[in-house]
């Protein structure tokens, strides 16, 4: 019988102890015998949100499918096992094999949001692994991070060992060679870190060092080995056809966010969205072959059981075999009763008729993102979306028999003013006047039903945005709340709910996001005081996170509202994404000129992923 | 056509409630590709129904669904199929079709038996079968019953169709009522056995198995699957 790492009692006491037994269809065990590495990838959040998320589902069947590495995984322990695990100082495990996770070669973390940098220490400190990388030695497991965080990894240098620039399919098998080497003859520790930092892809921090001016900019970021590379170039799938996908994904007993099967139809975005880092960091766009997405849908279908069915990429309408692919799905999911979810999708006449058939139009609602209220704002952010294509859209919809829209916006993008900000209740007035217009009365299901929503904007590396000024909280409350009022004004203001994001969670946000080294102790000191799931609004101390910075002696400030100088040193600047600096200063000075770019398709703007010599890049 | 299915729940599967052992059949079944029916509409469901919901942290070797199909192979290869899906701690006994005048599988449960262990380390300090002779020799066990609306008094005697123990295994045995009126669980008894002898029963002292879910009356009770054949 399995063995499991907590009792009974606990097991019975606890929260939820499906999260915490492994065991679950799919997940892979292996003879321990038999394999010379083994791994341990953890998502550093509860059970539900990691066992969503489809990079881990890939790390993890790539990983199983070497014959000499064994992965497991594990989640963050939920407060209440948290406190037990602390009490009776119980080693955080594994879920497959319910071993030690100190006792493993690797523990690779996946870092998805800003939020979870506490969460990721009390992974370590549960797993009784030091804290900071340089007191580790030969007994502990290489700790390495990955994910789109890593693309400014500085604020976590003092606790990972490696870091994994870009899409984890390109180099790890080198990396896992490596490591065998070191094992079978003996290296230290700094040998093997040292030699892992010449493998594409691997950033080792421990081999840099930073020299900052008197303002606190960076003045020099250096290797301080001569075999260790200036920059590091981020890993990147070559051919989306021609890599390693999860026929077989773990399916859990307990109910997850994405409790579906997901297909990634492409990777990238050809729209060049000024304020999104994904869209950047994941240049150029490749796109799967929809007659390979047939046969994964099929077979993942039939290994999981799953009742649900979604498509996984940046802007679903762009890629180019969506009809075909959209048909097949129709067509094989009604027949075995599988539900499609289209996210992501543009509303236009070919999306309407694709959404009625796979939803019911009367509980369903449509999601327009214009980010921006005014048509200037939308230029500035580069979000090609414009009010006519939205009242077009919403018109058909409106005639199709939908009645709730759903309208998401930023607040703090630069340059915005207080007429951009009014624009968003407006163009919310627009679509219900518009709908009281179009559909008479004896017609109308009720009321339309909007809803507003909106966050506020942080400025991420590797945008054309990334030398802007982030508003202060106090600014994001005004804002919220002049949109509030906007909307109250509005002559359609009861068809009009609006809710709006935390701001202070956003600025914490923002300073992780173009954080520095000096930002790791504030980090350790907040979760030395208590900080733990800040990514879930109840267990956010803010007041808690406001103390660290001071005690730490740094100004939020300075990474949040401080103007950049177009040629400062960021502290990302040594990863190359493909992307170049250059082109993100054209696009960002386009931006305060409120000139637009096209996207890929339309015209190459240059960029730099052209090196990689494939998908648009090469089409285009 | 409705196919009575029995199955064993054990290990580490004891930590799976009961909506979770739903979901998990639910998608077993389309792994397995059974002819399964659905409902009607937008989310079609699977129509399915359970016996006994089992408690979680219980383990049982005589649980049962009712599964609604359009086509039937064979007893045997339904059963294979099921099984080829399975994951330890799940283990498919048999799939019979059911009698068409047969009740569903929740309206049908009347009793169930079940065996009760001990924690090594929490093993009872008087003899469980003197505990038994004196429960069984009264006439009443008024006990509060505490649901979500309400608490009432009942009388646990009545529901205490069998009752024995075993003072080398450690283990006692029972049978008891388990229809929707008048379910009784098995902690409940031991507790009584244990308030008997002046003993306090821990909240994790025991492990409980349930043996079989039966139907049919006092006297003359069946196991669930009694309604339904071998195809
Ligand atoms: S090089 Fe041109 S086509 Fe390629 S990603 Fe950049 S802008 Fe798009």
């Amino acid at each position: 019988m399995n063995k499991l790492a907590l009792s009974d009692e606990i097991l019975l006491t606890i929260e939820k102890p499906a999260r915490y037994i492994g065991n679950e269809v799919n997940s892979v065990k292996k003879d321990l015998s038999q394999v010379d590495v083994r791994f341990c990838m953890c998502f550093p959040d509860v059970y539900e949100i990691g066992m969503s998320h489809l990079g881990i589902q890939i790390l993890y069947d790539m990983f199983n499918r070497f014959d000499d590495v064994w992965c497991e995984r594990v989640y963050s322990p939920w407060v209440d096992l948290d406190a037990v695990m602390r009490e009776k100082k119980i080693p955080l495990f594994a879920l497959e094999s319910q071993d030690p996770v100190k006792d493993f070669d690797f523990l690779g973390i996946t870092i998805q949001y800003e939020m979870c940098y506490t969460n990721i220490l009390q992974i370590l400190d549960l797993s009784q692994i030091p804290l900071m990388a340089c007191e580790r030695t030969e007994e502990h497991p290489i700790v390495i991070g990955g994910g789109p965080c890593t693309y400014n990894p500085e604020p976590l240098a003092d606790f990972f060992d490696l870091f994994y620039i870009g899409e984890g399919e390109t180099d790890y098998r080198a990396l896992l060679d490596l490591y065998k080497e070191y094992k079978a003859k003996g290296w230290s520790r700094k040998e093997f870190l040292l030699k892992a930092a010449q493998i594409p892809s691997i950033y080792v921090p421990s081999l840099y060092r930073v020299e900052y001016k008197e303002d606190g900019t960076i003045a020099t970021f250096s290797p301080i080995n001569e075999n260790v590379p200036t920059t590091v170039k981020k890993g990147l799938v070559p051919e989306m056809d021609n890599t390693t996908y999860p026929m077989k994904p773990v399916v859990p007993y307990i109910k997850v966010t994405q409790d579906r099967v997901v297909l990634e139809i492409q990777r990238g975005c050809i729209r060049g969205c000024r304020f999104c880092q994904a869209g950047q960091i994941y240049r150029p766009v490749r796109e799967r072959s929809a007659v390979l997405l047939k046969d994964y849908a099929k077979q993942m279908l039939t290994n999981t059981g799953h009742e649900e069915i979604s498509l996984s990429s940046l802007s679903s309408s762009d890629y180019t075999e969506l009809p075909e692919l959209l048909d097949y799905l129709i067509e094989e999911c009604n027949e075995k009763k599988i539900n499609i979810s289209l996210p992501s999708l543009r509303i236009d006449a070919f999306s309407l008729d694709v959404m009625s058939k796979v939803q019911d139009v009367k509980k369903s609602s449509l999601t327009f993102a214009p980010e921006a209220g005014s048509q200037r704002m939308r230029d500035v952010i580069n979000k090609g979306l414009t009010k006519e294509v939205i009242l077009q859209g919403a018109k058909e919809a409106f005639e199709g028999g939908w009645n709730k829209v759903k309208l998401y916006f930023m607040l703090g993008l630069p340059t915005e003013k207080e007429e951009d900000i009014r624009a968003i209740a407006e163009l919310a007035n627009d679509i219900a006047a518009l709908y009281y217009d179009t559909i008479p009365k004896e017609k109308r299901n009720g009321k339309i039903q909007i809803v507003v929503s909106t966050s506020f904007f942080i400025p991420k590396p590797f945008t054309a945005l990334q030398w802007a000024s982030q508003n202060t909280k106090e600014d994001f409350i005004e804002k919220a709340y002049l949109t509030k009022k906007s909307v109250m004004e509005q002559l359609n203001q009861k068809s009009i709910k609006y809710n709006w994001h935390e701001a202070d969670v956003s600025v914490m946000e923002g300073v992780f996001a173009r954080g520095d080294r000096k930002i790791g102790k504030v980090i350790k000191r907040a979760y030395d005081m208590g900080c733990l799931y800040d990514a879930w609004g109840e267990y956010y101390k803010n007041d808690l996170w406001l103390q660290a910075f001071e005690e730490e002696g740094i100004d939020i400030g300075f990474y949040t509202t401080r103007e950049r100088d177009l040629d400062e040193i960021f502290p990302w600047d040594f990863i190359d994404c493909g992307v170049t600096k250059e082109f993100l200063k054209r696009e960002w000075k386009k931006a305060m000129n409120g000139e637009v770019s096209p996207n890929c398709k339309e015209k190459c703007q240059g960029c730099g992923a052209m090196r990689f010599e494939t998908g648009i890049c090469i089409k285009a | 056509m409705t196919v009575r299915i029995k199955f064993r729940k054990f290990g580490v599967l004891k930590f799976i409630g009961h909506l979770d052992v739903m979901r998990y059949f639910q998608k077993a079944i389309r792994r397995a590709g059974i002819d399964v029916k659905y409902s009607m509409g937008f989310s079609p469901h699977q129509l399915m129904s359970f016996a006994a919901p089992l408690g979680v942290g219980l383990l049982s070797d005589g649980e049962y669904f009712d599964l609604e199909v359009n086509s039937l192979t064979s007893s045997e290869d339904m059963k294979k199929r099921l099984n080829e899906c399975m994951v330890e701690g799940m283990e498919i006994l048999s799939v019979k079709l059911l009698d068409e005048k047969a009740g569903n599988a929740m309206a049908s449960v009347q009793a169930a038996s079940y065996t009760v262990r001990f924690y090594e380390e929490k093993l009872p300090v008087f003899s469980l079968k003197d505990a038994v002779k004196r429960l069984m020799d009264k006439d009443k066990i008024p006990v509060v019953k505490t649901t979500k609306k309400s608490t009432v008094e009942m009388d646990l005697r009545e529901g205490i169709y069998e009752l024995s123990a075993d003072d080398d295994k450690k283990e006692v045995t029972m049978l008891v009522n388990a229809s929707s009126s008048g379910n009784i669980k098995p902690n409940f008894v031991i507790k009584e056995l244990y308030h008997e002898m002046g003993e306090v029963l821990g909240d994790f002292d025991i492990i409980i198995t349930r043996n079989e879910t039966y139907t049919g009356t006092l006297n003359n009770f069946v196991p669930l699957d009694f309604e339904a054949t071998l195809f």
